[in-house]
């Protein structure tokens, strides 16, 4: 191959990897300022933190690929959250059973979504929108707007599975693999991603495209409830601003992470994970950069913006370079007759 | 000896009280293939549709191996054999196309809800085969080019196992190469015995490779037969139903020594390269170039959607300095993209707001910009009326309901209403019936009367042969040739074009 072609194909992996490359000299750049941020305890600190939003965003990865939103991931954290709380502090229960029925609550606040978006056909993001005023309403109502700490027994974000890896991480690791495993192995994923680049197309190809819609809605409420166990298990109570503004974070990660807006397009591994530990690393490397605390919620949504500003230049960027061309270039086409001239005895 | 493999008996079908289809009745062989020829709105795209599954019919019956056939929707064609080739291709771009092939039927690991890649792959790799692609399974969709994409669809409809295989319009967006290897598979998929019907408006094509034909007009089936009874003429007349003696019709006004637009050495790399030539004040300058031929490429450079490198473009007199769409408007250029449906209209808007989307900042008052209402209202009908927009309510219904040809009307339209003295027209008459395209070369010939300059871009050399003055021939994104209209010759200038017979 030539000069140019190489060169062409070199910014062209660049470009594709972005998210990697940003994520390395974010991180380098916090260690250069400050010595504590290069270690491996903070590390670890930062991917544990980000558990929650990491779990959160897959959920919303499986939403986004099919061209929708869900901004109620919040309120359902807060309804799943409301009710652990009160059966754990109100009814003391023990705390498995109250985690499952806190977790179907959670789920079935999804199915609601679920219902309205695929059967009584209302724009994602209207309905999840109300499902948002709406179940943050219903978690006030179930806390009475309590702080409620829960017992030691749900305090266990900051236990480790078998003394190594904190479970917090165990939890997203899993949860990234059936990711991975659903939309890249089975044709419930593979039609997830055909339904978001085509929904007219995926009709005639004969998928149910009521039940696919419908499933990435109920996806996206069983991570957020998962998401409100580990959450809590790391904070040890429900205020009644728990999971505010977390929707926020969950689809940043997500489109940090290479996922389009318009459906179609994105992966859970490695985009998702890498833009969660991105949007965590931020809000971290703030804390340890010792920014005003105030500024610290105007600065992390900026660089995000920022980010998705990039990423959309990116992205026309790749369209341009990919681009089949009509010529040949003069250039090119000398160098070959040149090269031929000069083979011929 | 009859093996009929599909019967339509006495279809029936209405939209909103309008009928589409009456009294329906074809029996089609098994093994042929059939050519289904008719204007826009004829009903045979709602006769396929029937057939596909994609809209149920509302009385007669259809007999498919003489069984009772009623395809509830579109899988269920499927599933009876029966395979739909879309003129607007249904892959996913975001998918391989081994998934593609697969995607509604899967094969798993036994009985495990996990794919088995293997087995898609392999199975993929025979029918790519079959339709001689050299490409992997894994390659996505969105890098191969229209060709490639439609034999792929090909390959899904042998591997869903078709007996029927329906194509409508199939060749609109290949190349002539593209087009001979479609025909190569279509032949070889009549010899392994498949039923074939072949949609198309380019009756060269029909004629080439139907054994029966079909003619369709306003819902009622014409005349059916085979092949050796039908020859151009006739199939148009039919279609039609009138003699049309000429596809042309005749110019009244000849072009001006005044040079209006100019483009100087214009070039961008990989594109197009050293572009010259002068449009003349009155004159109908064609373009003729195939598919990938640099043609669209430089009607945008000179629209101002697309940069360049080098080079000048002067309009009348005066060079251009800047390079937008805006600039082009308020210099009366006007471009009929050659894409209507993406690029040319609002699908879901009424014919009225795309009639009035370049115009709309004349119809506003001074200061507070609010529209003058009856203004407007009244230019569109002006317009409609003068173009023949066959549409029942122009502020009402959506240009989505249009036939082809109309809804090339209202582009054209949109533009007259801003007296353009350069137009550039890119494949105005593609998939547009017989008479709608007479009336679109009227509406041009018109337009040039008046003393405007037209660019007519097309890959039709006889219909730029038809209407032309002048004809330049585009390739590799050059200008490889220009034909004054003593010298207009089809042969020559295809040669020109794939610059053969020398350098």
């Amino acid at each position: 191959m030539n000069a140019f072609h190489s060169r062409q194909r070199f910014i062209l992996t660049i470009l594709k990897n972005t998210p990697t490359i940003l994520f390395v000299v974010i991180f380098i750049t916090f260690s250069l300022l400050d010595q504590r941020f290069f270690t491996w305890a903070n590390f670890e600190n930062i991917i544990s933190s980000s558990a929650f939003v990491g779990i959160l965003a897959v959920g919303m990865t499986f939403v986004l690929l099919t061209g929708g939103i869900d901004l109620s991931v919040g309120a359902t954290m807060y309804i799943s959250g409301g009710i652990l709380a009160v059966l754990l502090v109100n009814h003391h229960w023990s705390v498995l059973p109250a985690i499952l029925v806190s977790m179907i609550a959670g789920t079935l606040w999804g199915c609601l979504n679920a219902f309205l978006i695929s059967k009584v056909k209302v724009l994602p993001f209207m309905v999840t929108l109300g499902t948002l005023t709406a179940g943050r309403g219903l978690g006030l109502l179930i806390t009475q707007s309590n702080n409620l700490a829960v017992p030691s027994e749900m305090r266990f974000g900051a236990d480790r599975l078998f003394g190594l890896i904190p479970i917090p991480i165990v939890i997203l690791a899993f949860v990234v693999i059936a990711g991975v495993i659903i939309l890249q192995w089975t044709a419930w994923g593979r039609q997830i991603y055909a339904m978001g680049n085509d929904p007219e197309a995926a009709k005639k190809a004969g998928l149910n495209t009521g039940s696919l819609l419908a499933s990435v809605y109920i996806v996206s409420g069983f991570c957020a409830s998962l998401a409100m166990v580990v959450a809590v298990s790391q904070q040890g109570s429900v205020s009644a601003s728990f999971g505010e503004g977390v929707e926020f974070r969950a689809i940043a990660a997500s489109v940090l992470g290479g996922t389009s807006l318009f459906g179609g397009v994105g992966a859970v591994f490695p985009g998702t994970l890498i833009g969660t530990m991105l949007v965590q690393m931020i809000s971290t490397g703030m804390v340890y950069l010792q920014v005003d605390l105030y500024l610290q919620d105007m600065v992390s949504p900026l660089v995000i913006f920022f980010a998705v500003f990039v990423d959309a230049q990116r992205m026309s960027l790749i369209k341009r370079l990919e681009r089949r061309n009509i010529r040949v270039e003069k250039t090119v086409v000398q160098a070959l007759t040149e090269k031929k001239a000069s083979l011929a005895p | 000896m009859d093996d009929l493999i599909l019967q339509f008996c006495k279809v029936d079908k209405s939209f909103f009280g309008v009928p589409v289809l009456k009294n329906v009745s074809i029996d089609i062989q098994r093994g042929h293939i059939i050519g289904m020829i008719g204007e826009n709105g004829a009903g045979k795209s709602t006769l396929m549709n029937i057939l596909g599954g994609v809209v149920p019919f509302d009385a007669g019956n259809m007999l498919l191996n003489g069984q009772d056939y009623v395809p509830h929707d579109p899988a269920s064609a499927t599933r009876a054999g029966i395979a739909f080739i879309h003129q607007e291709l249904n892959l996913f771009t975001n998918l391989s196309i081994a998934e593609n092939l697969f995607i509604s039927n899967f094969p798993h690991v036994g009985k495990s809800p996990f794919l088995n890649k293997v087995r898609i792959r392999t199975k993929t790799q025979e029918y790519l085969a079959m339709v001689d692609l050299d490409l992997s399974p894994d390659t996505m969709v969105d890098k191969l080019s229209p060709g490639e994409r439609q034999l792929v669809e090909v390959a899904k409809a042998l591997s869903q196992d078709a007996s029927i295989i329906i194509f409508d319009e199939p060749t609109t967006s290949l190349t002539a190469r593209e087009t001979e290897r479609l025909f190569g598979i279509i032949q070889r998929l009549h010899m392994s015995g498949k039923t074939i019907i072949y949609i198309s408006h380019i009756l060269r094509d029909v004629l080439q490779l139907a054994d029966e034909i079909v003619v369709l007009r306003d819902g009622e089936v014409v005349q059916t037969g085979p092949k050796k009874e039908f020859d151009i003429q006739k199939m148009i007349s039919l279609m039609v139903g009138r003699y049309i003696g000429t596809l042309y019709p005749e110019r009244t006004s000849k072009p001006t020594e005044q040079v209006i637009l100019e483009a100087r050495g214009l070039s961008k790399a990989g594109i197009v390269h050293d572009i010259n030539f002068s449009l003349h004040k009155g004159e109908l300058l064609g373009v003729f170039g195939l598919m990938g031929s640099g043609r669209t490429e430089l009607a945008q450079i000179i629209f101002g959607t697309e940069t360049y490198d080098h080079g000048e473009i002067i309009v009348d007199g005066n060079r251009r300095t800047q390079q937008s769409p805006v600039k082009s408007i308020q210099q009366n250029i006007a471009f009929v993209t050659e894409n209507r449906r993406e690029e040319g209209l609002l699908m879901v808007s009424t014919v009225a707001e795309n009639l009035g989307l370049v115009t709309l900042p004349k119809f506003a008052m001074p200061v507070t910009n609010v529209m003058r209402q009856s203004a407007l209202i009244e230019a569109v009908r002006n317009v409609v009326s003068l173009l023949h927009v066959k549409v029942n309510d122009a502020f009402k219904n959506q240009v989505k309901g249009l036939s082809g040809g109309n809804q090339q009307k209202v582009v054209l339209g949109k533009w007259l209403m801003n007296n353009p003295s350069i137009l550039v027209v890119d494949e105005p008459t593609r998939g547009v019936d017989v008479g709608a395209k007479y009336e679109i070369y009227s509406i041009i010939n018109d337009i040039v009367a008046k003393g405007a300059a037209v660019l007519f871009i097309s890959s039709e050399i006889e219909e730029l042969i038809g209407v032309c003055d002048r004809i330049l021939v585009m390739g590799f994104g050059e200008i490889l040739g220009c034909f004054e209209q003593a010298d207009f010759h089809r042969e020559k200038i295809l040669q020109t074009a794939f610059r053969e017979g020398g350098k």
